[in-house]
């Protein structure tokens, strides 16, 4: 029985946490409280059965643990003080869906703390609002779970030092809010599918885990755009998954991977989104992104990909952010519909921008390869073997340089 | 008659079941697809999540073009996510068959069908 519930729990634990830490302004006591609710839960629903609103039932009873907890605890009057007014705690039924929906966009900005560098933000929203053991964050950062735990630790100690505005925050605020949370969870789900060291290429908790996140402000913020967008990109390349890495844990290219691999599943439902956000209006970044994604989703093979369009999005993209990475992506666009030569003629004006960054060198790789230029392939392989690339990355690189060299001493 | 055997339940709550339930789950659907293909023509649909769903609202004047909203869906509630339907003998029949999918995350309702187009509606 305690699976099912298990799920149910998960599922309204982003919720409950954020509700609970409004209600006691501090992120120990909410999942404490939680953590206590659930317990009873097991017992109570697996006797009585599961009740119609599980998340009224555990909110109201994480109330009354949370202050059972504040009378006994050491931490009352340090909590209590952060109150401006008397301690009122909230009425036992469910908050309204806006005061939910800030609830939760306050909780996953609170883990996106401007003193907590990247990889802890993340960490931080995995462990209060996903409720991921430190353990399985440890092993999708590939750190020690001691290491993990501390981080953890000084992170919330962070946080508790600088608390966030508890107000019903203004539109503008609330839209800084969702664009900082929407970045944290795209870079959440960076994290996981490139980790940028290290034998794991793919971490896919990390990945499924961005994706709920995603979808949850979906959920919250039906009217946005973006954020249908931003869920939309999230499951175009999730939908790669299976694609990307053969039998022997090589990166394959986008060009050679097997499509027929590709989750039908995520593409459709990612189009569906797409759809939906390109309705809603404003092209934004995400919106754009996300076409992009989807032009190459709807290719059958790479031969039929449009690549007209995917340069034009690009292009759009670069107007939105004008980045040396966005450019270098504009270009691989034109490397297809111009050839190698006015490629890599363009490349040439970020060869000090894009000098440490091994896709900028990879990708001139390819490019001297298409045009016969074998030693001077093997050179921009050999720089991207500088830049630590992932062990995938590096077994299709050192590949390639074999290639290569057996092709110049066949000339 | 034709009875329907709709789903409902929590949009997420599959997704977070450890691989074995899920795994238990679709055994469950597997059966009853196989089971229903052996007996003649059934319908199936699974739904998206509702975050990829766009909602007609009627208009509030009369004359006025329906209202197009991207929201806000009752996630936290009970679903349609979605449902089965067939041909079957009576309702117990009909129940018979939903117990194949019955689980804990699910509701199921099992009702008949007053009217239905396309294949099953031919016979």
């Amino acid at each position: 029985m305690s699976d099912w519930l298990e799920a149910t729990f998960a599922q309204q634990r982003p919720r409950a946490i954020a509700a609970l830490t409004r209600v006691f302004r501090d992120i120990d006591t909410a999942e404490e409280a939680f953590a206590d609710a659930c317990l009873k839960a097991l017992t109570v629903w697996s006797k009585d059965g599961a009740p119609r609103d599980p998340l009224a039932w555990l909110l109201a009873t994480a109330r009354n643990a949370g202050l059972d907890q504040l009378r006994k605890s050491q931490r009352r009057a340090a909590i209590l003080s952060r109150h401006n007014e008397e301690f009122q705690p909230m009425p036992a039924e469910t908050p309204d869906p806006d005061e939910m929906r800030d609830d939760v966009l306050r909780l996953l900005f609170i883990c996106c703390h401007p003193e907590l560098d990247r990889r802890d933000q993340i960490a931080i929203a995995l462990r209060v609002v996903v409720g991921l053991s430190v353990e399985e964050i440890a092993s999708g950062f590939l750190v020690k779970p001691k290491t993990m735990e501390q981080r953890i630790t000084r992170a919330k100690k962070k946080i508790a030092s600088n608390p966030v505005a508890f107000e019903t925050p203004s539109p503008a605020e609330r839209g800084a809010r969702l664009s900082e949370v929407s970045l944290m969870i795209y870079l959440m789900f960076s994290e996981g599918w490139s980790a940028s060291a290290g034998p794991a290429q793919m971490r896919m908790t990390l990945c499924e885990e961005a994706i709920r996140l995603s979808r949850l402000l979906v959920v919250l913020f039906p009217a946005m755009g973006e954020q249908a967008a931003l869920l939309a990109l999230l499951l175009l390349q999730h939908a790669r998954r299976r694609a990307r890495m053969d039998a022997d844990g090589k990166l394959v290219a986008l060009d050679d991977q097997d499509r027929t691999l590709w989750d039908r599943a995520n593409i459709a439902e990612a189009t569906a989104l797409l759809q939906k956000a390109e309705r809603i209006g404003h092209r934004g970044a995400y919106i754009i992104q996300a076409a992009i994604a989807a032009a190459h989703a709807r290719a059958g093979s790479p031969t039929e990909t449009d690549w007209a369009l995917i340069e034009s999005h690009y292009a759009a993209l670069y107007a939105l952010q004008p980045t040396p990475v966005v450019r270098l992506n504009q270009i691989a666009a034109q490397a297809k519909l111009y050839g190698p030569h006015h490629a890599l003629h363009a490349l040439e004006g970020l060869a000090d921008d894009l000098a440490t960054y091994r896709w900028y060198h990879a990708m001139r790789a390819g490019l001297l390869q298409d045009i016969g230029d074998h030693k001077a392939t093997i050179a921009a392989f050999e720089t991207v073997l500088s830049l630590s690339p992932t062990t995938p990355e590096r077994a299709a690189v050192v590949e390639k340089i074999d290639l290569s060299k057996k092709e110049l001493s066949d000339m | 008659m034709i009875y329907a055997i709709t789903i409902y339940g929590e949009p997420g709550v599959f997704e977070a079941l450890p691989k074995e339930r899920q795994d238990e789950v679709m055994t469950g659907h597997g059966a009853l697809q196989e089971a229903l293909k052996a007996r003649g023509e059934f319908v199936s649909m699974k739904l998206m999540p509702p975050t990829s769903a766009v909602m007609l609202e009627p208009a509030k004047i009369e004359g006025a073009a329906p209202l197009i909203t991207d929201g806000p869906f009752a996630d936290t509630k009970e679903n349609f996510l979605g449902f089965y339907a067939a041909d079957f003998k009576d309702i117990d029949e009909a129940l018979k068959y939903a117990k194949m999918i019955s689980s804990p995350i699910a509701r199921l309702e099992v009702r008949p069908v007053a009217w239905a187009g396309g294949a099953i509606s031919s016979k």
